[in-house]
C-alpha cells in the first residue's frame, strides 16, 4: 500500500477506516490495481520514476459525504486532491500534483440539479459530463444550448475551473467567465456558498455573479482553496439560425489589417464565435519545398518572396472562418457588414460556409461536419482525438500535452510569435502538433497551442519535457505567459508570473495559509505550495 | 433514476410555473449525444453510453477510424462486428487505455457495467 508524505502508516490506516465509514467500503480505493486508475494517462512520465501517482482514491456521491470527507483528512493532514471528471487530459488528468495525495473523485456527484430555460441556466455538481448536460437539454426539449469544448466528455466544473473553452458565443464560451454562482467545501468541512447563494432564500444564485462584497470565485480556479461541490452555469437560447463564412486575403503584410479589423469586429460583439487562424500559405508548406523555403525562413519571412510565391501558387496568405448564430435577418446583416468591413483589403475573397436553423432534428445532428459539432454545442470527441492512428497518420501518439502561451492579439503579435516558436523548434528540432497559428477562445486575445506528443519511449518524453520548459522560458522573455498547464509543467509555468518578486505567488501563499493552514488541498496546484512543503519548490 | 435531494432552498423556492427542472439527473453519467436505442441489451447499452462517441459508426467516430487505419480491412473497424474480442481482451483495454484512448476509473465505467460490455463485445 503507497502511503501520503509525511503521513505515518498508522495515521493513514486509521484515516482510511473513517473514509470508509464516510462513503462506503466500494468506493475507497487503496489497492494498487484500482489506483493505477487514476494514473494520468497522458502522463509525461510515463515509465519512469518520476511519475506522480496517488496513493488512494475515495470517491463520494454527496457534498455531506466530502465535509465529512474534508473533516478527517483535515484531522490527519492527509494531502487530498480533487477531480470532477478527471479528463482533463493533455492538461492533466485523474493524477495529483503531488505524488502520494489521496484523490478525491467527484465522478459519482453527477446530478444536474437545475435547468432554468427562461433564465437559460443550470446548476450542476463536478461529475456532470458536457455529454449529460447535452443529452438532459435534448431529451427536455430545452431551447438551450451549453457551449463544449473539444473533449465531450470532460466535466463542467473541472473544465471551467481550468479556464476551458469553447467554440459559441461569449460569455458562455470562457466557461469560467460562464459561471454564476459556486458552492465549496474548504479543508476544514464548512461549506461556503458564493455571490447571491450565500443568501439564504435566495432565488438569484444563477443571474447574479457577484451577491455583495469581494467577488471570490476565482479563488476556486486553477488554485488550492477548496473543492467546489456546484456550480451554476449560464447557457445559450437556443438560436433560430446559424451561418458561417469565411475571410481570406492574398499579402503576407495584410495580416496588419486583417487583425485590426478582427479586433474590432470580436471586441464589438459582431463576430462572437471563436476564432482559428488559418494560413494557407502555412498550410501549404507542408507538401511543397518551395513554399516552406519561404514561410519557415528562420527570422521570418520576406514578405515580399511570400507574396511572390503565394501568387504563384494561387494561394491567400491568411483567413478564418466566422460563425454566426442568432435571428436569420440578424446574422446575415452581420456577415455582410463583416464583409464590408475586409472589403477594404485588395484582393479579399469570401466564402460561404454551412447554415443550420434550429432546433436539428437527431438525424441533422448526426450529418452535421464532424469538425463543426463544437461549434453548434453538440458534444464529441473529433477535435480532442488529435494525434490519434488514422490513414494520415500511421503512427499515434500515446497522449499529447499542451504549450499554450497568450500573445497580444495583434498582425505584430501573430507574427512574432510565430517566427520566436517555430525558429526555436526548428533550432531544437522538435516538430509540434497543430497548425502553428492562434485562436481566439477568450475575449481580446490570442493563444498559441502547440502539441507535445506523449511517447512510450522515455527518452522522448524526457526530451519534449525539457524542450516544454524552454519554451516556458522563451515566451516568458517575451512577455508571453501560458493560459493553463499541465501539473509537470505547473511550476515554470507560475514562476514566470514574477512581478514584484513573485508578489502574486506570495499573496496566493498567504491566503493558503489563512483558508487551508494544513495545507491538505491540491498541494502544488499552480505553483501554490502549502507552507508545510514549500521547500518542494524548485 | 437518481434523485438530487430536494432540500436545497433554492430548489425549494423554485417558482411552480418557472420553466425549471429541478432534481433531475442522468440515470448514468454517459459519453454519448443520445440515449441507447430504445430495446437495447444491458451490454449494447453499456456500449451506446461508454464507447459509441469514439468507436460508434459514421464520421467523427476516432476510435472507429483509428482501428479501420490499423488493420485496413483485415478486421472490422467496428468493435461491436468483431468477432475475436474476448471479455478479458475488453477489460483489459478499458482499464489500462491504449494510445490516445485513456485509462477509465471505476467511478466513470463499474466492474459490473464493464462485465456486461465485456460480454457483449464477446458475443461473437
Amino acid at each position: 500500500m503507497r502511503t501520503p508524505p509525511g503521513v505515518s502508516v498508522g495515521r493513514y490506516q486509521q484515516a482510511l477506516r473513517q473514509f470508509t465509514d464516510a462513503v462506503g467500503r466500494d468506493f475507497v480505493y487503496t489497492s494498487d490495481a484500482d489506483v493505477d486508475l487514476y494514473r494520468d494517462a497522458y502522463s509525461p512520465f510515463r515509465g519512469e520514476n518520476e511519475e506522480i501517482v496517488a496513493s488512494a482514491a475515495i470517491a463520494p456521491d454527496s457534498v455531506e459525504q466530502v465535509q465529512q470527507v474534508m473533516r478527517i483528512a483535515n484531522e490527519h493532514r492527509i494531502p487530498i486532491y480533487p477531480v470532477s471528471t478527471g479528463k482533463n487530459l493533455g492538461y492533466g488528468g485523474s493524477a495529483p500534483v503531488l505524488s502520494g495525495s489521496v484523490v478525491l473523485d467527484l465522478k459519482r456527484m453527477n446530478r444536474i440539479l437545475e435547468v432554468n430555460e427562461r433564465n437559460a441556466s443550470a446548476l450542476v455538481e463536478p461529475g456532470v459530463s458536457y455529454f449529460d448536460l447535452y443529452r438532459h437539454i435534448r431529451e427536455r426539449g430545452y431551447r438551450l444550448w451549453v457551449d463544449v469544448p473539444d473533449p465531450g466528455w470532460g466535466g463542467l466544473i473541472g473544465n471551467a475551473l481550468d479556464h476551458g473553452a469553447g467554440y459559441t458565443v461569449l460569455p458562455m464560451r470562457d466557461h469560467f467567465d460562464g459561471h454564476c454562482g459556486m458552492e465549496v467545501v474548504l479543508a476544514n468541512g464548512d461549506i461556503v456558498r458564493t455571490g447571491m447563494g450565500a443568501l439564504p432564500g435566495a432565488t438569484t444564485w444563477q443571474q447574479f455573479h457577484y451577491g455583495v462584497g469581494p467577488y471570490v470565485d476565482g479563488l476556486f480556479s486553477q488554485a488550492n482553496f477548496g473543492v467546489v461541490t456546484k456550480m451554476g452555469f449560464w447557457l445559450y437560447p437556443e438560436p433560430e439560425a446559424h451561418r458561417c463564412g469565411s475571410v481570406y486575403v492574398p499579402r503576407h503584410d495584410d495580416v496588419h489589417a486583417f487583425v485590426d479589423i478582427l479586433c474590432y469586429l470580436t471586441n464589438s460583439g459582431i463576430c462572437d464565435s471563436t476564432i482559428q487562424f488559418d494560413s494557407p500559405m502555412i498550410t501549404a508548406a507542408a507538401k511543397d519545398a518551395a513554399v516552406a523555403a519561404i514561410v519557415n525562413r528562420r527570422g521570418g519571412a520576406a514578405p515580399s518572396d511570400w507574396d511572390h510565391i503565394a501568387a504563384e501558387r494561387g494561394l491567400m496568405s491568411w483567413g478564418t472562418k466566422f460563425h454566426f448564430y442568432g435571428p436569420q435577418k440578424v446574422i446575415d446583416a452581420r456577415w455582410e457588414y463583416v464583409r464590408e468591413r475586409f472589403g477594404v483589403i485588395p484582393g479579399v475573397k469570401f466564402t460561404e460556409g454551412s447554415a443550420h436553423r434550429f432546433p436539428l432534428t437527431r438525424e441533422q445532428v448526426e450529418q452535421v461536419d464532424p469538425a463543426d459539432k463544437v461549434s453548434l454545442g453538440i458534444p464529441n470527441l473529433q477535435i480532442f482525438a488529435f494525434g490519434a492512428r488514422t490513414q494520415d497518420n500511421p503512427s499515434p501518439t500515446s497522449g499529447h500535452l499542451w504549450f499554450s502561451p497568450v500573445v497580444p492579439m495583434s498582425g505584430e503579435g501573430l507574427l512574432t510569435a510565430r517566427r520566436v516558436f517555430h525558429d526555436a523548434f526548428a533550432e531544437w528540432d522538435v516538430a509540434p502538433l497543430g497548425s502553428g497559428l492562434p485562436y481566439s477562445f477568450h475575449a481580446r486575445t490570442f493563444l498559441f497551442l502547440y502539441g507535445f506528443q506523449v511517447t512510450a519511449d522515455p527518452a522522448v518524453n524526457r526530451r519534449n519535457r525539457a524542450t516544454f520548459r524552454r519554451m516556458i522560458q522563451l515566451a516568458a522573455e517575451h512577455g508571453w505567459g501560458e493560459y493553463r498547464t499541465h501539473p509537470a509543467f505547473m511550476e515554470p509555468v507560475t514562476d514566470a508570473y514574477s512581478f514584484n518578486n513573485h508578489a502574486l505567488r506570495r499573496l496566493h501563499e498567504t491566503l493558503k495559509d489563512a483558508i487551508d493552514p494544513n495545507g491538505i488541498i491540491s498541494a502544488g496546484r499552480y505553483g501554490i505550495w502549502p507552507r508545510h512543503l514549500r521547500q518542494r519548490r524548485t | 433514476m437518481r434523485r438530487a435531494a430536494l432540500t436545497l432552498p433554492l430548489l425549494a423556492l423554485a417558482a411552480a410555473s418557472a420553466p425549471v427542472a429541478a432534481g433531475d439527473a442522468p440515470a448514468t453519467s454517459a459519453w454519448s449525444a443520445f440515449a441507447p436505442p430504445a430495446g437495447a441489451t444491458p451490454g449494447r447499452t453499456v456500449f451506446w453510453n461508454y464507447c459509441e462517441a469514439c468507436h460508434g459508426d459514421g464520421p467523427g467516430k476516432p476510435g472507429t477510424a483509428a482501428l479501420a487505419a490499423k488493420y485496413n480491412g483485415a478486421k472490422p473497424a467496428l468493435l461491436e462486428q468483431r468477432t475475436d474480442l474476448t471479455p478479458d481482451t475488453v477489460k483489459t483495454f478499458v482499464r489500462n487505455g491504449v494510445s490516445i484512448m485513456p485509462i477509465f476509473r471505476k467511478t466513470e465505467l463499474s466492474d459490473a457495467d464493464l462485465a456486461q460490455l465485456a460480454d457483449y463485445l464477446a458475443r461473437r
